[in-house]
């Protein structure tokens, strides 16, 4: 081939991306440098004033963060809701996901579009019905525990409870999307399979563990991965709910570095939040990636 | 600074095209938050009427964005010409030079008479001794209380001192069995505690508002009454969040008294069930002596200009209009509003609610926070030293000492700031 023609091929291929390249670069490479270095000054509300004000202070503001319980804690509540709820979630997706892929099933229809509907529920109106299903006196979850003996438990107000209440709330509002990316995956196995392993006398554990597993593996590294993500990012569900209470246990690092930012205008703070928040979530996914790739 | 470029550069970019006069009218745009931006419209209409030569755009914005909002059209330099401000943000804007002052023109004009209104919130207005704006409606704190529970503890007026006040909460504790409170503090504000505060004559910051001064005696004199109130039992341990119904609550006798503004003043009449509307009742907040009444906080709206308008004259006509005692009144029956000029409130309709009464009584008792753009963070510092001690997670001591020392490290800033200009 010519050079000619590759030099013809590759203008047009320029041409063909710019628009795209002129959209990332303006508006995600630009605010995230902007960010890099906002993170290494103290722009606060003086500096909004008079941007002479603002200070170059190194890395000032990670070690405040380093140094500070609220950043901990924050990260604390971040982690358990990872850590916790994600797995949770994808297990409630994939649990909802297998019984609706079973041909016994009736109305799999109807199932699929009552599981999913939380997902599409805006997460105000949600909210105030589950305020009201955690309500210490009139809630129906602690009236349902009453029955076998427990509780009343005071799932908004008790700093230990908090967290759970959010993890559960937030599972049953996010389980139906990975339902249905999880019953994709299940569709593309094929059914031959599974009859020569019952042919072959494998049991229903057998047939799931050794056909359905592997066999959803990549669908289970996207899905986990960006359930993973999303969950770094819990803000909503905590800020409707508790606003970060009680005693900051529902407190996560988007809702801090919100406040950060634009409540008090630390904008400063609140990048370097975002670059540490960055840091986190690629750490998090490099060690999924490792742990599937040595599975496999 | 490369964020505030871009977003001016956008909001430039967006805005050239709006505004501009035509043939000797003059266009004002004028914010307003929440309610108070729906009813404005209403009496803007007759300042048209009036002066033909001015319009008025009315921008209406939900107070949960109007901060926001704000900083964002300041840093865009697409401020509106005059807005209302909660006070308690002067001084934020005052830092941001954002804000035109108007003693001289308070000073020539007739339509704004300083003695006319309420010294304490008069004052949150003037920062260094400049007024920013001027009060435009008031709001302060008092006591609600259902006068039937207190009476049956043996009380038939509210206490006028901490110390009756602290044996009508045990009374009524004792008096109400076990699903009774005395009183409902949500752990989750700080007004409580630092009206506590302002009655004990704390300054809350010291040295030039640029350290804390939680652990000094006057504010740990108000915090030891505070936990003290949590520690008896005679106050729920919990945030506002927890409550999922206030009125109703409120109704069921679950607490007998509550710490709140005037806005509630509609909501009671409107949420509480019928029966219960000659059994509620508001005071003005007990002092440390019966002298006169505690000292409350110093809150409302005013009217700002800002520096950036170029209708600085219309915009002046607009806030003598909306100051006129007579559309004060008219502005209090639209949204229940209370009135910043004294006069305004010899209007029978007000005078003659008994319920209003506390208000204007405790409206001479207020006192400003301190006036620095920091304060609300500050503010919001407060009420987790004091969760925390409540809850028992710190001793009372530990918990000041740290509120003091995150405070300081919350004036960092501002201390750097004061050692420049000197």
């Amino acid at each position: 081939m010519s050079t000619r023609l590759t030099q013809k091929k590759a203008r047009a291929a320029w041409f063909f991306l710019a628009p795209a390249m002129v959209l990332l670069v303006l508006f995600f490479v630009l605010p995230v440098g902007a960010g890099l270095l906002l993170s290494l000054t103290d722009f606060d509300i003086y500096a909004v004033g008079d941007p002479g004000t603002a200070r170059f202070v190194g890395l000032q503001n990670y070690q405040y963060l380093l140094s500070t319980g609220d950043f901990w804690n924050a990260l604390g509540n971040t982690l358990q809701y990872v850590l916790i709820g994600g797995p949770l979630s994808l297990a409630t997706s994939l649990a909802a996901a297998l019984l609706l892929n079973n041909r016994l099933v009736r109305l799999p229809g109807f199932f699929r579009t009552v599981y999913f509907a939380p997902v599409v529920t805006t997460l105000v109106s949600v909210a105030i019905v589950w305020k009201y299903l955690y309500h210490p006196k009139y809630g129906l979850l602690n009236f349902l525990l009453g029955f076998v003996g427990l509780g009343p438990i005071d799932w908004l107000g008790d700093p230990q409870w908090a967290m759970p209440a959010i993890i559960l709330m937030g599972v049953w509002k996010n389980f139906g999307y990975n339902m249905l990316i999880f019953l994709a995956g299940l569709q593309v196995i094929p059914r031959e399979l599974y009859e020569a392993a019952g042919i072959d006398g494998a049991n229903a554990w057998q047939r799931f563990r050794h056909i359905t597993l592997p066999g959803l593996a990549p669908t289970a590294l996207f899905v986990s991965v960006t359930t993973m993500i999303g969950y770094f990012q819990l803000f909503a569900e905590p800020y409707v709910m508790t606003q970060g209470g009680p005693l900051g246990a529902t407190r996560t690092l988007m809702l801090f570095m919100y406040e950060e930012g634009f409540r008090w205008w630390r904008m400063g703070i609140a990048s370097s939040m975002a670059v540490l928040l960055l840091l986190i979530t690629l750490i998090g996914t490099l060690i999924q990636l490792r742990w599937v790739r040595r599975e496999s | 600074m490369v964020v505030a470029w871009l977003t001016s550069l956008a909001v430039g970019l967006l805005l050239s095209g709006c505004g501009g006069d035509e043939s000797g009218v003059t266009t004002l745009r004028f914010w307003a938050m929440g309610r108070e931006g729906e009813v404005v419209q209403e009496l803007v209409h007759d300042f048209e009427a009036q002066h033909p030569d001015i319009r008025v755009t009315v921008q209406q914005i939900p107070w949960s964005a109007a901060h926001e909002k704000l900083l964002t059209a300041f840093v865009g330099r697409s401020m509106p010409d005059m807005a209302q401000l909660g006070n308690t943000w002067v001084p934020e804007f005052t830092a941001l030079d954002a804000l035109t002052p108007l003693d001289a023109w308070v000073a020539a004009s007739p339509a704004v008479d300083p003695a006319d209104h309420f010294p304490g919130i008069w004052d949150t207005n003037v920062i260094e001794g400049q007024l920013y704006g001027v009060p435009w409606y008031v709001d302060t704190r008092v006591i609600y209380y259902r006068t039937d529970l207190l009476r049956q503890a043996g009380f038939d007026h509210f206490p006028r001192t901490w110390t009756g006040w602290m044996k009508a909460m045990q009374e009524v504790t004792e008096q109400g069995g076990p699903d009774r409170y005395a009183i409902l503090l949500p752990l989750n504000e700080w007004s409580q505690p630092v009206t506590l505060a302002l009655e004990t004559g704390s300054a809350l910051l010291k040295d030039h508002h640029t350290r804390g001064d939680f652990s000094g005696r006057a504010f740990a004199q108000a915090f030891d009454f505070y936990t003290h109130i949590f520690a008896e039992g005679w106050s729920p341990p919990v945030s506002n969040n927890e409550i999922a119904n206030l009125y109703q609550e409120f109704g069921r006798g679950t607490f007998a008294m509550y710490i709140s503004g005037p806005w509630n003043l509609g909501e009671f009449r409107r949420r509480l069930p019928a029966a219960l509307q000659d059994s509620w009742g508001t005071a003005p907040l007990p002092g440390l002596t019966d002298a006169r009444p505690g000292m409350s906080l110093a809150g409302g709206s005013s009217l700002v200009v800002f520096r950036t308008s170029e209708h600085q004259e219309a915009a002046r006509k607009l806030m003598a209009f909306l100051l006129d005692p007579v559309q004060q009144i008219r502005f209090y029956e639209l949204t229940g509003d209370l009135p910043s000029h004294r006069e305004a409130w010899n209007d029978t309709r007000l005078a003659n609610d008994p319920r209003a009464a506390a208000f204007r009584t405790q409206l001479e008792y207020t006192r400003a926070t301190p006036k620095i753009p920091e304060w609300e963070q500050i503010a919001n510092r407060i009420w987790v030293a004091v969760e925390e001690a409540v809850r028992g997670n710190k001793t009372e001591e530990e918990a000041l000492r740290d509120l003091d020392e995150d405070v300081d490290r919350m004036l960092t800033k501002r201390r750097w700031l004061l050692e420049k200009e000197n």
